[in-house]
């Protein structure tokens, strides 16, 4: 394109470049927390999309579920897509402004990206499975559900408050906690040899988000360490009542949902579980006693086929356990 | 009575539920590039798991060249690791991966930091796995 004559008619002119501060480009081979490097190469290697999992297999199965079991699974998939939408548009990007460093960045913006992969991968289940008026009306149940709408703005609320610790707080309590109410649901139906493909999405969607409320939840433990142990004392209440506060709402969420199918006693102690492992995430102890925790065996299963506790030498009746099944690995220099 | 040797990354996860054990421990190096230490008695290695696309990448590199040492090899005994089963069938895997290799048990496994619950099974659990030992 030619340029327009106004700026062919312009004389150079001697313009004072004003010092600014400088800014710095990104450079991956000077790293100031390796951490940053570990977790982008972790996530980038778990990349993912939707299309990869064979949803249109759960078709005859789908069909195999009651009015009110279907309704409630696309409820329960509606309010996941509500909290994706606020991690990918708002949280991880509000996280951004508190960087530590440029890796730091980088890595939420990865984040970010991949929770609109997550919320986009409930459409493409429900667009797989489901009639279109049944999904409007989910979307529609989701804007008008107390609950629901109460643990948005309890989130956003930390998010606007432009206090670093308490985002990074009100993040990991996304990640870690607020979703399982949820991710509930499809372990329990993969449990019973149901909609197993869509399990398989989601539990992609749980590896990733093991590692955002760990990588998060990292990024706070160091960003509290020089402070004073009164200051310290003072973030773990906030966290600890924040907890508590998004728990009472979420326990209403689950019974809404639940009651119906004579579930919530169930969802209760995945949620006490999973809370139990945000706190860890952010360095503190376990809140929720053991016996509170004992998640139903076909669950956990569903989750990690390997963790039943058998396995364990010191835990396991030991009878069962094999010495020695070499498994093999891929790294070069592990030749004994 | 036997030793623990962990591995721990600047996560201090690992760091913090051996320092729960209350039992002396040998910290392997966070740095891949510094020299391993080198053991002199039977120990029980605590190492986690971070994910990890079928295996690969799953064992620590600190941990492997720690383990490359023949000398240190013939001292393990058992292996306790650390994991999130949010990593579905990598959940502690490379505790599995270590304890096939060197053909001893998978003693224990525990979420994140572990729960007083879990501080309390291992503690019982070397306690007397150390004495059927000797």
């Amino acid at each position: 394109m030619e340029p327009s004559p106004s700026i062919l008619k312009c004389k150079p002119m001697n313009v004072h470049v004003k010092p600014l501060s400088r800014i710095r480009a990104i450079n991956w081979n000077r790293i100031q927390d390796d951490k940053d490097l570990d977790v982008w190469n972790r996530l980038t290697s778990n990349f993912w999309l939707p299309e990869k999992v064979p949803l249109s297999n759960d078709i005859p199965s789908w069909a195999t579920l009651t009015p009110a079991e279907q309704q409630l699974t696309i409820r329960v998939f509606t309010g996941l897509t509500l909290l994706d939408t606020i991690q990918n548009g708002i949280g991880a990007v509000r996280l951004m402004d508190d960087a530590a460093t440029p890796h730091e960045e980088a890595v939420l913006s990865n984040i970010a990206f991949m929770e609109a992969v997550h919320a986009r991968s409930y459409s493409s289940i429900f667009s797989t499975l489901c009639l279109t008026p049944d999904v409007d009306d989910a979307y529609r149940w989701s804007e008008e559900n107390t609950f629901l709408q109460r643990k948005a703005h309890l989130i956003l609320e930390q998010y606007d408050s432009g206090d670093p610790l308490k985002k990074k707080i009100a993040s990991v309590f996304l990640e870690s906690f607020l979703f399982y109410s949820g991710f509930y649901l499809p372990m329990y139906w993969s449990s019973r040899a149901k909609l197993t493909n869509t399990a398989d999405l989601i539990r992609l969607i749980i590896k990733d988000e093991a590692v955002h409320g760990y990588y998060i939840g990292y990024k706070f433990q160091r960003a509290i360490e020089r402070l004073s142990e009164e200051r310290k004392q003072e973030i773990k209440d906030f966290a600890f009542d924040l907890l508590l506060e998004l728990y009472d709402n979420e326990i209403r969420y689950t019974e809404e949902l639940y009651d119906g199918v004579g579930l919530s006693e169930d969802v209760k102690k995945f949620l006490h579980y999973n809370a139990n492992k945000a706190l860890m995430n952010l360095g503190y102890e376990a809140l929720f006693p053991p016996e509170a925790c004992k998640v139903n065996a076909a669950i956990l299963s569903a989750l990690s086929p390997n963790a039943d506790e058998n396995h364990d030498f010191f835990s396991g009746s030991g009878s069962s356990y094999v010495i020695g099944k070499a498994i093999a690995t891929e790294d070069e220099d592990w030749d004994f | 009575m036997g030793g623990l040797v962990y591995y721990s990354s600047t996560s201090e996860n690992t760091h913090r539920f051996v320092g729960k054990l209350g039992c002396d421990a040998t910290r392997l190096p966070v740095d891949a590039a510094s020299a391993p230490p080198e053991v002199s008695a039977p120990y029980v290695l605590v190492l986690p798991t971070y994910g990890g696309v079928h295996g690969k990448g799953a064992v620590p590199r600190p941990v492997i060249r720690f383990l490359n040492i023949e000398a240190n090899r013939r001292l393990i005994r058992g292996v306790i690791a650390a994991g999130n089963t949010n990593f579905g069938t990598a959940y502690c895997l490379a505790g599995d991966i270590v304890a096939g290799k060197c053909a001893v048990p998978l003693l224990y496994r525990f979420e994140l930091l572990g729960t007083d619950e879990d501080v309390a099974n291992v503690r019982k659990g070397l306690d007397l796995f150390w004495t059927r030992s000797f």
